[in-house]
């Protein structure tokens, strides 16, 4: 090979005085970068990743791990990456893959905008003292109420609510597959959500059994691959979200590398062992939105109309004309994930450079909604990068219903965001299916993580609430009144229709 | 703060605007002189049948062209002229405070199947919106809203309010503290018969705002109280909600207190909340509404503003405070504090 190789991501190295010996390295790294020799524990920083599982786990703290140790010459304009993506694909002729969101430096919305406080003028709400409303219905919504008057004079409603999902707090996790993740790791999030009264999505790979005491909390997915999905797994879910798109990969279907299909894997998926999992990027039944009118349908004739139907897609450039066909069909929410959204595996050209922010699709599906009267048809439930509750308050202040998390539960569980999901190797056994990683993540323990942030997040929004005056999340939704823009461009501004800070 | 009083005879039996002007001014401390109001129905009997629209002018001349332009284009002027006003030490008159008496026609709207009402609607956020110099403020029928920058007792001088008579009044006195103080921007906020008089700031107004400027509403006066007429417009009037709903919508029951209910209240008090969950209103606020058929009060849901009620007879008062309505009647009876969220309604008797 002329190229020879390229210089090592991280450089690791321990500190021999601290070193105890004891091993823990060797076995936690799956990626091997440790191995004994004689009384030496040696290393070999080429394999690192920077999961931080060997740094988590020494006793000593005796590990330092440095980032790019042997940079390359410094060009603006061709950056180490580029460089070494040009050699990958030189070796290899083939897409690149890539785990986790967009990891390009780009500008993040969310951290030019500000929110608001209540001063002297009306008194902010002490959520330890006052009720605080977080309550959030997902699903369609009548846009009048009509109500008769009965024999007897009392006044009766005559609207018929839609079914709607009741979230105790409107921070829902969003669909990771089994496949993708392990079932541990599902199983965590699944008791959390059950917990808490909210929900998570089951992704594209089935439903466990394992999973099946917590159905009331899964929402399940059909997507182009129509993996698992069978009308025993409809029935499951407490709602039925149909997959477009996905804001890391928009356009194309979901991966999954073969060499995490296992056993229990290819049950639930229906797939055999070992093979690649690829959906098709189109559904093959939805070539325009009349054939997606016609499978939300079906979903719902299938359930027999008692569960709500989710459509979800990539915040492209055409998001809000999009989410308002959708809204005209019998849907009742539409997932929007944002261009940060993670993802298991996806070529590395769409993770980095296909799809908007999600602050702006928010911004701009709400405002065309209104436009159009359809609003209250659909709940807006927003994804892709939302790392914060304060992220989660701006996006409800923007417009949206209520968010689902990915990655951020993920780090709950013990992700370091290296980016290797899709190798089968994460030594935090959460995007895995190899046995003995996967048992270090004890679900049990997993679940009261998981459900810490989102109890934390929770806390938190209610105070930022109280601080604005607000005692009901309903008051916050598209409350744009209490954002301002800082150091956001004018055009920015408008479409996210915000004032700029001081104004 | 600000000041705020609603009146209504429910026997239509008139009083004159002295005691109104009376009581808002024993609140001046509530006021900063930088706005006053007042909403008096009932006060143009020989012109019932017509729109009243109130209308400030920056100058005669090219507003007022446009005004009338559009006005003879969608209906006619059965009669108009400058309001009548005596001028006041403390009040810069900045604008030219002028009445139509219109009657809108129905067909001329092109294309579109609309009431008179909706006619009227159109005009008012036509002319807000889009003409410049040119702020309708009152647009209902034999009711008029009175209102500039001042003190309440120099408003009432300067529009000689004790010259009319009216058995719904409302009262303002302003402390402006989340716009400025322009003559549009005081209070009472009006649109057709509904006229809006409130104490407070409304937190959740950029979501409101939203949600009626989906239905073709437009917010111009800078401040939050004109969403309040825009609601009660499109909940009471568009949906045809009962005010008893309509309060429900605006300031309704804590889930907590929704989930204790019986299974059929608990499902009406949660359609209500999914359905209307964008007109709910937050903040702090005691509103007193006027309306075609009386007057709605109520507070916000954690009552964070007072509101005091006092009934005589067939006279029900409604204010910030009691002293006030001591002042309108000294025999008030029945003087009472309503609970948080809890609809105050003076209804005509038939």
């Amino acid at each position: 090979m002329t190229l020879g190789s390229v210089p090592p991501k991280f450089k690791v190295s321990i500190d021999r005085d601290q070193c105890m010996d004891c091993g823990r390295c060797i076995e936690n790294c799956s990626y091997g970068v440790y191995r004994r020799e004689g009384d030496k524990i040696l290393i070999e920083s080429r394999k690192c990743t920077g999961c931080l599982r060997c740094v988590a786990m020494c006793p000593r703290d005796a590990i330092t791990l440095t980032e790019k140790p042997v940079d390359y010459r410094s060009h603006p304009l061709w950056t180490r990456e580029v460089r070494e993506d040009i050699i990958k694909q030189a070796c290899s002729g083939k897409i690149i893959l890539s785990g986790m969101g967009n990891a390009r430096d780009l500008p993040v919305v969310y951290d030019h905008l500000l929110l608001d406080a209540c001063q002297v003028t009306n008194p902010s709400i002490d959520p330890l003292r006052e009720p605080m409303e977080l309550r959030t219905y997902i699903g369609k919504k009548p846009s009048k109420l009509k109500f008769r008057k009965t024999e007897s004079g009392e006044v009766e409603l005559e609207t018929k609510l839609a079914p709607n999902l009741k979230l105790n707090t409107p921070i829902m996790i969003g669909h990771m597959s089994f496949g993708a993740i392990s079932l541990n790791s599902q199983l965590s999030m699944a008791k959390a959500v059950t917990e808490l009264g909210t929900y998570m999505g089951t992704g594209e790979g089935g439903l466990h059994e394992a999973l099946y005491p917590y159905q009331d909390h899964m929402i399940v997915q059909v997507a182009s691959g129509r993996f698992g999905v069978n009308i025993d797994y409809l029935e499951r879910g407490a709602a039925i979200e149909i997959k477009i798109g996905q804001g890391a990969k928009p356009g194309i279907g979901g991966h999954l590398p073969g060499e995490k299909v296992s056993e229990e894997v290819s049950k639930a998926r229906m797939i055999p062992i070992g093979s690649d999992a690829i959906s098709p990027a189109p559904h093959h039944d939805i070539y325009s939105i009349e054939d997606l009118v016609q499978l939300i349908r079906s979903l719902k004739e299938a359930t027999e109309w008692k569960k709500p139907v989710f459509v979800k897609i990539a915040a492209v450039h055409n998001v809000a004309p999009i989410a308002a066909g959708i809204a005209r069909s019998s849907a009742d929410a539409v997932v929007i994930d944002g261009f940060r959204g993670g993802t298991g595996a996806a070529p590395k050209v769409f993770r980095d450079n296909v799809g908007i922010p999600i602050e702006v699709a928010i911004a701009s599906v709400d405002q065309k909604l209104r436009e159009q009267g359809v609003r209250n048809e659909i709940s807006i439930i927003a994804s892709g990068g939302i790392r914060t509750s304060a992220d989660l308050a701006k996006s409800i202040a923007l417009g949206a219903d209520a968010v689902n998390i990915g990655t951020a539960a993920l780090v709950a569980l013990g992700c370091r965001v290296c980016g290797n999901c899709y190798r089968n190797l994460c030594p935090w056994g959460i995007a895995t299916q190899r046995p003995d990683l996967v048992s270090r993540l004890d679900p049990e323990i997993g679940a009261v993580q998981v459900s810490n942030l989102i109890k934390g997040w929770t806390d938190e929004l209610s105070e930022l609430m109280g601080a604005a005056g607000i005692n009901s999340i309903e008051s916050l939704r598209g409350n744009r009144d209490r954002l301002r823009g800082y150091m956001l461009d004018e055009k920015m501004l408008e479409i996210l229709d915000v004032l700029p800070a001081g104004a | 703060m600000c000041g705020i009083i609603g009146f209504i005879d429910r026997t239509k039996s008139r009083m004159d605007g002295s005691s109104i002007k009376a009581a808002l001014s024993l609140m001046n401390e509530r006021g900063s002189g930088d706005g006053a109001g007042y909403a008096a129905y009932g006060i143009y009997p020989e012109y019932a049948d017509y729109y009243a629209l109130h209308v400030f002018f920056d100058n005669l001349g090219e507003p007022k062209k446009k005004v009338d332009e559009l006005l003879q284009q969608l209906g006619e002027i059965v009669h108009q002229e400058e309001i009548p006003t005596t001028p006041q030490l403390g009040i810069k008159k900045v604008h030219i405070p002028w009445r139509y008496f219109f009657k809108p026609s129905e067909d001329l709207m092109s294309g579109k199947a609309a009431s008179e009402k909706d006619v009227v609607t159109y005009i008012v956020m036509e002319v807000n919106a889009n003409v410049k110099g040119a702020t309708i403020f009152s647009s209902g029928k034999n009711m008029g809203v009175f209102k500039a920058s001042g003190w309440p007792e120099d408003v009432a001088n300067f529009y000689r309010i004790e010259d009319y008579k009216g058995y719904i009044w409302l009262g303002h006195n302003r402390y402006p503290t989340n716009s400025p103080g322009w003559w549009g921007g005081a209070h009472p906020f009006n649109l057709l018969n509904w006229s809006v008089v409130h104490n407070g700031e409304i937190t959740s107004y950029g979501t409101n705002q939203r949600y009626v400027e989906g239905y073709g509403y437009k917010c111009t006066a800078l401040t939050d109280t004109e969403v309040v007429a825009y609601l009660f417009d499109l909940l009471g009037r568009q949906h045809e909600l009962s005010y008893e709903t309509v309060v429900k919508a605006l300031a309704p029951p804590f889930w907590d207190d929704i989930d204790r209910m019986s299974a059929k209240e608990a499902e009406l008090n949660k359609a209500v909340r999914l359905t209307y969950g964008s007109a709910l209103m937050n903040g702090p606020f005691a509103i007193v509404v006027g309306t075609e058929n009386g007057i709605v009060g109520f507070t916000d849901r954690i009552k964070l503003r007072p509101l005091v009620v006092g009934e005589n007879g067939n006279r029900l008062y409604i204010s910030s405070e009691e002293a006030a309505i001591r002042v309108l009647d000294p025999k008030v009876k029945n003087v009472y504090t309503p609970r948080a969220g809890e609809p105050i309604i003076g209804r005509f008797i038939e």
